[in-house]
């Protein structure tokens, strides 16, 4: 058995365990919710020390015939692209669950719930098979909106239920298509993403047929991440929903988009992808200005934080339009790293409104004073979000900004103008609003977190630290799979004509 | 004796010796043959599995047929049978009179549900319908005391006739233009049948009558009605048996009888398919009476089932019997909770679920299941129906580039559908007044039935591959023309 297969069974387990725990057993409940989750959290640091740098093939691989007639198995694996991801998931799942302890009502039918999306999450990024990253990532998905919908606050909260299902579901459905699809043409009859490569790097598809499949990709992977102009959902979505979902989602299933783009969109439809590379250029810029210029005006915290995680995708999102080592090396660490920060600004959010009971910036200020361990944790994750050298974010985006350069200028400068402009802009706004200036007598009673309600906040900076100094760690395992996402996706080789049988894109 | 006949035979005096048993029976243990009805009908399912017909066999000579697809279906109609008439029992204290004759009724219509399964000769789908279609309008209106059951009754009468009176003009054109009523014998003549004006137009009212046993559009307006009215374990046995029985005769005639025809149907099909689909899914979306709001989800349902037939290929076909089959457990269950909660409740409304997660915690897994399925989300059985669906939808999208249209068209009919089906899930857990908080008895059988159902969900959304091989073996003898041997690519 795969490590993989513990890691993602881990929380499914406790998620059988809360279901049939008695409601009244709050404290049983919890514990089997954090001791699942922490399991998994080791076993996945555990599994990336092990992981062998160098090699592009993956690795703790485990495959499992599940429908042969169509080639469908449960096939889980890491490669250099995703085993960061799976780590970051991990990790940001028990963070996610520390916080939950702001659920006050209905306990149980919210752990069961959680756990099932952390175990979805986490096999959607393990999943070397297509049919079985769609699974998982629907298993994560649908709990997302029960649990913003019933748990969620704010007074906006069932239309940023409504909202956020219905984008994400045509996102989800769109992509589908392109995945079915994608498998058709192919004529591999198997989801295995690994023979897929390989049986349409041998036999090219058609322009024709790319043409057909990769808007339904781009654009389904793309309201999945909140690519501007479909990112609307994502703000008050985050905003309303509560504080372990929103980490959940934010840091870690939103990423999901970006993986498949990555892995399957652009490698396996280059001639399509070319023609589509300026527009994803202009919309990432979409994202970094006009949301960063939105999350300007917020007066709310975690209105801030969701357009600000939103205006990060841009830059992610510009580092895969680059199609260069450097600017995917550089994607995927900010996948990581902004899966780490996402994570910790809304569960130091979440923390606050469960402190003060608003997110009126403006109710707030010089929390430091009160909360020095939150607030320095507040300016930490500022600074990390404005790129600050020493967060992971730094060495992604950088990368990033090289890479998109060379193909990119004037888009790289306005990036580069709303990632350092903008983005310090409203960061250290917030920072000033939250942290500093004088306390209002009514604050006068907080009191800093506690030893265990620090735990999740300290594992989420030590990781943004380490990978921010430590950058190797993560390119080195990633260069491999991302020399080979090049190749293939800057292959100029004309593909075979064959005969059109159909009016369709003619 | 022909030995493939056997089911229905045994089907047939298992009804019969219940009719003579009633009389010997004291009015307070009437109850008690219903559940000998279901473990007859149960022992017939097992025995089912055990026996292993020549997968040629035939009776009347060759007008009924026992291939692997009858099998398959026969299996399908008997575990729908035992369903029902433990629904029925769970229900048989709101009957006035005749608790033993409904569950004979059941057992007459699921013999012609068994006889519609390996039809193969237009008299016998004729003769097939209308033992199922005469029964039903009996169940219908099985509580007479009830004005909306009488309602449901008489509608379905009237639209029953209707069709039926469809059906057989059809045949009779049918008959007049190629003077045989056989599938193979006509099959061998479509080739030059297919410019025939009037043998066309009698291949559509067959379809009409067809469509209006499984409620798709524009044959759905007695769909919600009935559905409503009629006694619970009857609006069940409607859903899923009925249906079902529409769409193996529809394939049947299709694909083994008019194989030629079916691929200039293809757009009417895809144009049905996808009216139905939105039609079910929008109405449905204002419904509050539980029953009703289920009535315009299996319009839409079948609106998926057609999705399957306009791919025209075996993939299709074989994805509409995964499709059906997971929606036998997924609608049995949400029905066997219906009649339970709403013992000593007027009326079917949403709100009488409040609460239910305490008041019985497996009736509200049991529903929650079911509803979840049927919105298509994994890891349960509608979902992988509904990715072979569209899966083999898109296949044909090659050759036929308005199926991506239909796709779409279906894509926003799921999308729709989360709405009220998570709606029912939302009252089951999250109603804010629930109206009483005593927990609910379910009866042993009644309580097997849910396992069972809430097992098969399960096993067709995690471990599909074996059903999907006998769902694929099943529809061998079916042979679309038009499927190319490989998949066109551009």
């Amino acid at each position: 058995m795969s490590p993989l297969t513990y890691i993602l069974g881990w929380p499914l387990l406790g998620a059988a365990l809360v279901a049939l725990t008695p409601r009244n057993y709050r404290f049983v409940i919890r514990t089997v919710a954090l001791f699942t989750t922490l399991v998994s959290m080791l076993l996945a640091v555990k599994m990336f020390v092990q992981f062998q740098t160098g090699i592009a093939t993956p690795q703790f691989v485990q495959k499992v015939p599940w429908v042969e007639s169509l080639g469908i198995s449960y096939y889980v694996g890491v490669d250099g692209l995703n085993v960061g991801l799976v780590l970051m998931g991990a990790i940001v799942a028990f963070a996610a669950t520390c916080m939950s302890w702001e659920i006050k009502t209905r306990e149980k039918e919210f752990y069961f719930l959680l756990l099932t999306m952390i175990s979805g999450i986490l096999g959607a990024f393990a999943s070397l098979d297509i049919f079985f990253l769609y699974f998982f990532h629907e298993l994560a998905l649908i709990p997302t909106f029960i649990m913003i919908g019933v748990w969620g606050r704010g007074e906006e909260k069932n239309y940023a239920t409504f909202q956020i299902t219905l984008y994400l579901t045509i996102g989800a459905l769109l992509a589908l298509v392109g995945l079915i699809v994608l498998y058709i043409q192919s004529g591999a009859q198997t989801f295995d993403m690994l023979e897929l490569t390989r049986h349409i790097q041998a036999n090219p598809l058609s322009v024709n047929a790319q043409n057909l499949i990769f808007p339904f990709l781009l654009f389904g992977f793309g309201i999945l991440v909140s690519l501007w102009p479909f990112h609307t959902w994502a703000p008050l979505g985050y905003g309303s929903a509560p504080t372990p979902t929103a980490m959940l989602h934010a840091g870690v299933l939103k990423k999901f988009g970006l993986y498949g783009l990555l892995r399957l969109a652009f490698p396996l439809l280059p001639d399509a992808a070319h023609g589509w590379l300026n527009i994803i250029a202009i919309l990432c810029l979409g994202n970094i200005l006009y949301v960063g210029l939105v999350a300007i005006r917020q007066k709310q915290l975690h209105m801030l934080i969701g357009n600000s995680s939103v205006a990060h995708m841009g830059f992610i999102f510009l580092g895969l339009a680059s199609l260069n080592l450097v600017g995917v090396t550089g994607a995927v660490v900010i996948m990581v790293a902004h899966g780490f920060l996402a994570a910790l600004s809304f569960g130091l959010g979440g923390y606050l409104f469960q402190a003060t009971g608003t997110f009126e910036m403006k109710e707030w200020g010089g929390l430091m004073k009160k909360m020095p361990f939150i607030g320095a944790a507040f300016v930490m994750a500022a600074m990390a979000g404005c790129g600050l050298p020493g967060f992971a974010n730094f060495v992604g985006e950088v990368m990033v900004f090289f890479a998109a350069w060379k193909t990119f200028p004037v888009a790289t400068i306005f990036a580069l103008w709303g990632g350092l402009v903008i983005g310090a802009v409203y960061m250290l706004r917030a920072v000033r609003a939250v942290a500093h200036g004088p306390l209002p007598g009514k604050w006068a009673e907080l009191t800093d977190a506690g030893l265990w309600r620090k735990v999740p906040f300290i594992i989420l900076l030590g990781s943004l630290i380490i990978f921010g100094c430590v950058p190797r760690l993560l390119t080195d395992k990633i260069r491999p799979n991302a020399e080979e996402i090049v190749k293939m996706a800057t292959r100029t080789a004309a593909p075979k004509i064959e005969p059109v049988t159909v009016g369709l894109g003619k | 004796m022909n030995s493939s006949l056997i089911l229905e035979i045994a089907v047939t005096i298992l009804a019969l010796a219940l009719l003579l048993a009633d009389l010997w029976t004291p009015r307070n243990l009437k109850r008690y043959l219903g559940y000998a009805a279901a473990a007859g009908t149960g022992l017939i399912l097992l025995g089912s599995f055990a026996w292993n017909p020549d997968p040629g066999s035939s009776a009347f000579d060759t007008m009924y047929v026992l291939d692997p697809l009858a099998l398959y279906f026969k299996r399908f109609f008997l575990f729908a049978g035992v369903a029902v008439l433990l629904i029925g029992v769970e229900f048989s204290d709101r009957f006035v009179t005749g608790v033993t004759e409904f569950s004979v009724l059941v057992l007459f219509a699921l013999c012609g549900m068994l006889f519609a399964a390996s039809a193969n000769d237009f008299i016998l789908v004729f003769v097939s319908l209308e033992l199922i279609t005469v029964t039903f309008y009996v169940l219908n209106s099985f509580q007479r005391t009830r004005l909306v059951s009488l309602e449901a009754g008489v509608k379905y009468l009237i639209l029953g006739a209707l069709s039926t009176a469809f059906t057989v003009y059809g045949i009779a054109l049918i008959f007049g233009t190629t003077g045989h009523t056989n599938f193979q014998q006509i099959a061998a003549l479509t080739g030059n049948m297919t410019n025939k004006p009037v043998f066309i137009l009698g291949l559509l009212m067959v379809l009409a009558g067809l469509g209006f046993k499984i409620a798709a559009f524009p044959f759905q307006m007695w769909a919600p009605d009935v559905y409503q009215g009629s006694p619970t374990p009857a609006t069940a046995f409607l859903a899923v048996g009925s249906k079902a029985a529409g769409i193996v005769l529809l394939l049947r005639v299709l694909f083994i009888a008019v194989p030629a025809v079916a691929v200039d149907w293809t757009k009417l099909l895809m144009v049905m398919s996808g009216i139905t689909i939105l039609y079910g899914n929008l109405c449905a979306l204002p419904q509050r009476n539980l029953k009703r709001l289920l009535g315009y989800s299996s319009i839409a349902q079948a609106g998926y089932l057609l999705l399957g037939v306009t791919a025209m290929s075996a993939a299709g076909n074989s994805s509409v019997l995964f499709y059906l089959t997971g929606y036998l457990f997924t609608v049995l269950a949400a029905f066997m909770v219906i009649a339970i909660v709403t013992r000593g409740v007027d009326g079917e409304d949403v709100s009488a679920l409040a609460g239910l997660h305490q008041r019985s915690p497996l009736l509200a897994t049991a529903l929650t299941l079911s509803m979840v399925s049927l919105a298509g989300i994994p890891p349960l059985a509608g979902f992988f129906g509904k990715f072979l669906l569209l899966k083999s939808v898109l296949e044909r999208g090659a050759i036929q580039p308005a199926c991506y249209w239909l796709v779409g068209v279906a894509l926003v009919g799921i999308v729709i559908s989360f709405y009220y089906y998570l709606g029912v899930v939302r009252a089951i857990f999250w109603s804010e007044n629930s109206g009483s908080n005593e927990r609910i008895s379910i009866s042993w059988p009644s309580r097997a039935v849910l396992l069972v159902c809430i097992g098969g969900m399960l096993y067709l959304g995690l471990m599909p591959n074996r059903v999907v091989n006998a769902s694929v073996q099943a529809v061998q003898v079916l042979k679309p023309t038009s499927m190319p041997r490989a998949v066109v690519r551009f």
